[in-house]
């Protein structure tokens, strides 16, 4: 069996091992062991792959295999990875390792909870290995489905109306890039021959325009609502505050990835004539996306819904930088998809550990947590200053690669959209700051908060072993940068052919 | 009659022998083992399945009134396979108290139901259609009306006779208007005559009206939710599955093979109705709360999809339209199967009596949810591989419209399957259905649909096979 393939029989075989035995206690082990593994697997393949790439393996995917399924239909199991699906890769095992660590709590239905967390990596898996459509769109509907029982079962506050409303969208989105991807694969030979599903063979043909002006707003649609463009982002505030800690982490670290990652993937790279003319739209609606976001923080007392509105800003940004097709713009995207994966899993995770001892999430009924339970809020302004973009951490590195590689453009449109997203700085350190200030620092207001105990001992691991990830990439960038680059590249020059600066 | 004849027909001869057999038996039968004849019935039909899956050559007989071919053979067994799962269902609340004086002659009206529907999939001439379209509806009316002393019972079975003698007479007088102008009524003679004259095309819509009573196609679907409420569970499940599936497969054929000439004419015809059916469907479906009537209208909107599949006149179109009824045969009968074992065991039918149903049977509650995630479209279950079939059929030839309305009324469907799921994962309740245990049969017939939700969908070869047989205008 190939390496790329162990990455989804893994999950299923800890889902096989969760569902044959009885001990609550060792379903957490079992999922612990599980999704360790899954790292190590990552860490492997990391290695692998920079060996190959090293030894001068200069092919665009590497790791290729290929298994015919449907054979009339020409659809494959194809799977191989590049820099990108590679890093993507490590986020995934780093946020799904951590959110293990992060509901070693949960009481109620523990093996179902576990179950369901660990079918959405699944997905989240298969999605990133995948190069054939199909399997890509089945991977897809397969991380999205988990999340109604996740959100639905273990949530808090409104959460079944939460749930069935993120649920409809996402499975609505994903209704248009079936549209989208039946109209990819009915086009992806426009000379005669075959007609094919895998990517890398569409990506050598030229698409027809008509099909390429229909099929490009639905299929970047379809992932955008994934990756909470504006204006169908309304399901990630809601879904992300209701659903339990490892879940918002998973999904708003890498589930909300997907979009990015399949509006680069598919909708950028197999229609770019149609992407470039029709850019304009969608830049003026990821604008929107990040300063509203970065707004709608502001006006939030829920710790949760701060975060939420703040992914939908950071979202917003992986859009608008991919919508910048250059490759440094595209380069800050994918940085700042791995970025913002751990940061806000972090913020998430953190936020989980202080409402199971405060029971409270609402900003002002707290204060002076810092000298209650200090790990964890050294770990929240780690955090915070992350997601603010401050050097030395991922964020900086992310947006800074970001707002360089849109100022290139020379033109009036887009330097004023780059203009107006970078605004969004400002606007995330008044959030950011005041929920700091009046949450960590000063008195501590309420004296039931004198007792809280700091994190235990699952809760540090899960705390570590994100604010490592968030220090590395802030640190040195350039490895993953040069991962990401190569990969770029012939993406790129597909681009550049068309849209020569 | 040769031994070759014999085995062209052996589906229909099978099943006519069975169900005398079952005659037979019951005369002799010892009245205190009454209850054994379901499983003497059942051994029989596994035997006839069986058989039935023996490969054999095509040909026709009866000078061309009764053709076999391999898509033919290969949609009664499909058929088979789901009567089978529906009579493995349907034993415990058979050997219910008030069921044991007539146990024989629910096997001996579906089995001829069966076999009119065979004889019906195997017609080459619209004469030997109707004669097996009229054994298939005559008799479900009786097993429709078969919970005798409930009023709602012996409603549904009128309004299910007087609906087919309609959709019968509607049926027939437009075939009359196609033997006026073509003087002939076999299949491959209407085809060759047929020259796209207004009566030919007023005879054509006749003729799909009646059909589409059968299919349950709105705007011809007002009797579905009152009969598959009236009936009994197993009876409405047959009702949904079979008897749809079999007017499905006439309906291909007919469409494919008699009038190719006029598929422009059909084409508008199926673009409107399938919107209508799927949409509609959809809607009424999210206000139910009779778990039969829920599923009745889920299974007008799964009707209305079926028409993607068959509106290109593809073969990609006829393939999915196959397979897809076999995927939703287990997915329709993992969830009848579970609404039948929990109305029998409880007599409980609302939807709202599912509530906190994991709790206390966590097994019956995850297939629901797979039989429904299926009927649904999620994978990794079958439903997914023949939705997305239905729709790459319809793609193919370009109907993107239609796809696209096809798709966003799958999440109007995703919309009230995940009521259900949540009423049995989420919802609260004091008095939960209590734990049982289901007859083996039950559970075994709940099996094989779980295996089969799972295994149609990954196991490309099925695809495949049914692929090697279809064939396209």
């Amino acid at each position: 069996m190939d390496i790329l393939t162990l990455f989804v029989v893994i999950p299923v075989l800890t889902i096989a091992g969760i569902v044959s035995i009885k001990d609550i206690k060792q379903v957490r082990v079992i999922s612990a062991a599980g999704m360790g593994l899954q790292l190590l697997l990552a860490g492997v393949l990391v290695y692998l792959y920079l060996t190959a790439r090293h030894s001068g393996n200069a092919a665009e995917m590497l790791f290729v295999k290929d298994y015919v399924w449907f054979k009339s239909l020409n659809i494959h199991y194809t799977v191989g990875v590049d820099g990108i699906s590679v890093a993507m890769i490590c986020l995934t095992s780093l946020v799904v390792f951590a959110g293990i660590f992060a509901s070693w709590e949960v009481e109620m239905l523990t093996k179902e909870f576990f179950v369901s967390l660990i079918l959405l990596a699944t997905g989240v898996f298969g999605f990133f290995i995948s190069i054939d459509l199909f399997t890509m769109f089945l991977f897809y509907e397969l991380a999205v489905i988990p999340m109604y029982l996740l959100i639905g079962i273990w949530g808090s506050g409104p959460k079944e109306y939460a749930a069935m409303k993120l649920t409809l969208m996402l499975m609505g989105a994903s209704a248009l890039l079936l549209l989208g991807i039946l109209g990819i694969y009915f086009n992806s030979a426009p000379d005669g021959g075959e007609l094919t599903f895998n990517i890398l063979e569409i990506s050598k043909v030229k698409i027809p325009m008509s099909a390429q002006y229909l099929f490009f707003p639905i299929t970047f649609v379809g992932f955008g609502v994934l990756g909470a463009l504006f204006p169908f982002h309304t399901w990630s505030p809601d879904g992300h505050s209701s659903a339990p800690t490892a879940v918002s982490m998973l999904h708003a670290g890498v589930l909300m990835k997907l979009g990015g990652y399949g509006a680069f993937r598919v909708a950028i790279f197999l229609m770019p004539e149609a992407a470039k003319e029709l850019s304009w739209i969608f830049i003026i609606l990821t604008s929107i996306s990040v300063v509203y976001g970065a707004f709608g923080a502001i006006a939030q007392k829920d710790l949760k819904y701060i975060n939420a509105y703040s992914s939908v800003s950071h979202c917003g940004l992986v859009l608008f930088a991919i919508l910048m097709m250059n490759k440094t713009a595209l380069d800050g995207a994918i940085i700042q998809m791995i970025s913002h994966g751990l940061m806000t899993a972090l913020f998430f995770a953190l936020i989980g550990m202080v409402y199971g001892r405060t029971h409270t999430r609402m900003i002002n009924e707290m204060g002076g947590l810092m000298k209650v339970i200090p790990f964890l809020s050294v770990a929240y302004v780690i955090a915070g200053l992350a997601s603010l973009g401050l050097p030395g951490l991922s964020g900086f590195v992310a947006e800074m690669t970001i707002f360089v590689g849109a100022f290139q453009h020379p033109d009036l449109f887009h330097r004023i959209a780059t203009i107006v997203v970078i605004t969004s700085i400002v606007i995330t350190a008044v959030y950011i700051l005041r929920v700091i200030a009046i949450l960590l620092l000063g008195p501590t207001t309420n004296e039931h908060y004198e007792h809280l105990t700091d994190a235990r001992w699952f809760e540090k691991i899960s705390v570590v072993t994100l604010i490592t990830s968030v220090a590395a990439i802030g640190l040195a960038p350039l490895w993953l940068s040069t991962m990401i680059g190569t990969s770029l590249q012939p993406i790129v020059n597909k681009i550049l052919l068309l849209n020569p600066f | 009659m040769s031994l070759v004849n014999f085995s062209l027909m052996r589906h229909e001869l099978l099943l006519t022998f069975a169900a005398l057999v079952i005659l037979t038996a019951e005369i002799f039968w010892n009245p205190e083992k009454k209850r054994s004849i379901s499983l003497f019935s059942i051994i029989l039909f596994i035997i006839i399945t069986v058989i039935g899956f023996i490969p054999s050559p095509s040909g026709s007989l009866f000078g061309g009134m009764y053709e076999v071919t391999p898509v033919r053979l290969i949609m009664k067994n499909i058929l088979n396979i789901g009567a089978l799962l529906i009579f493995l269902q349907s034993v415990s609340w058979l050997n219910k108290e008030e069921n044991s004086e007539k146990i024989s002659e629910y096997f001996i009206l579906l089995i001829s139901t069966l076999a009119g529907m065979n004889f019906m999939i195997s017609a080459g001439h619209f004469l030997m259609f109707y004669l097996g379209l009229e054994l298939a509806s005559i008799p479900l009316a009786a097993v429709a009306a078969y919970d005798r002393y409930n009023n709602k019972s012996a409603e549904a079975g009128i309004k299910f006779i007087l609906i087919s003698a309609l959709s019968s007479g509607v049926l027939l007088y437009g075939l009359s208007m196609i033997y006026g102008t073509t003087g002939t009524l076999y299949f491959k003679g209407v085809a060759e005559l047929f020259a796209n004259s207004n009566l030919q095309i007023l005879g054509f819509i006749f003729f799909f009206s009646g059909m589409a009573f059968k299919i349950s196609i709105v705007p011809f679907h007002l009797w579905t939710a009152d009969v598959y409420e009236g009936s009994p569970v197993n009876v409405t499940s047959y009702l949904s599955v079979i008897s749809k599936g079999a007017a499905i497969f006439i309906l291909i054929i007919v469409l494919y093979t008699v009038f190719p000439v006029i598929i422009e004419a059909w084409q508008k015809v199926l673009y409107v109705t399938a919107i209508l059916t799927m949409t509609i469907g959809n809607l009424f479906a999210i206000r139910q709360n009779n778990f039969k009537r829920f599923l009745a209208f889920s299974s007008i909107s799964q009707a209305g999809y079926i028409l993607l599949g068959i509106i290109g006149g593809n073969q990609l179109g006829m393939t999915s339209v196959i397979y897809y009824i076999l995927v939703y045969i287990f997915s329709n009968l993992g969830a009848f199967g579970v609404v039948a074992a929990i109305s029998s065991a409880t007599g409980k039918e609302k939807i709202e009596d599912y509530n906190g149903l994991y709790k206390t049977n966590p097994g019956l509650s995850l297939i629901m949810t797979l039989a429904l995630f299926s009927l649904a479209g999620i994978p990794p279950v079958a439903g997914f591989f023949g939705k997305f079939f239905l729709f790459t059929a319809a793609a193919q030839k370009g109907f993107y419209v239609l796809v696209l309305i096809a798709v966003l009324n799958t999440i109007i469907a995703l919309y009230y399957y995940l009521l259900v799921v949540k009423a049995m994962f989420i919802n609260k309740n004091d008095k939960p259905i209590e734990k049982f245990r289901s007859e083996f049969t039950t559970r075994l017939a709940l099996g094989i649909c779980v295996a089969g939700i799972f295994i149609t969908g990954f196991a490309s070869i099925v695809f495949e096979l049914i692929r090697s047989m279809s064939f396209g205008v």
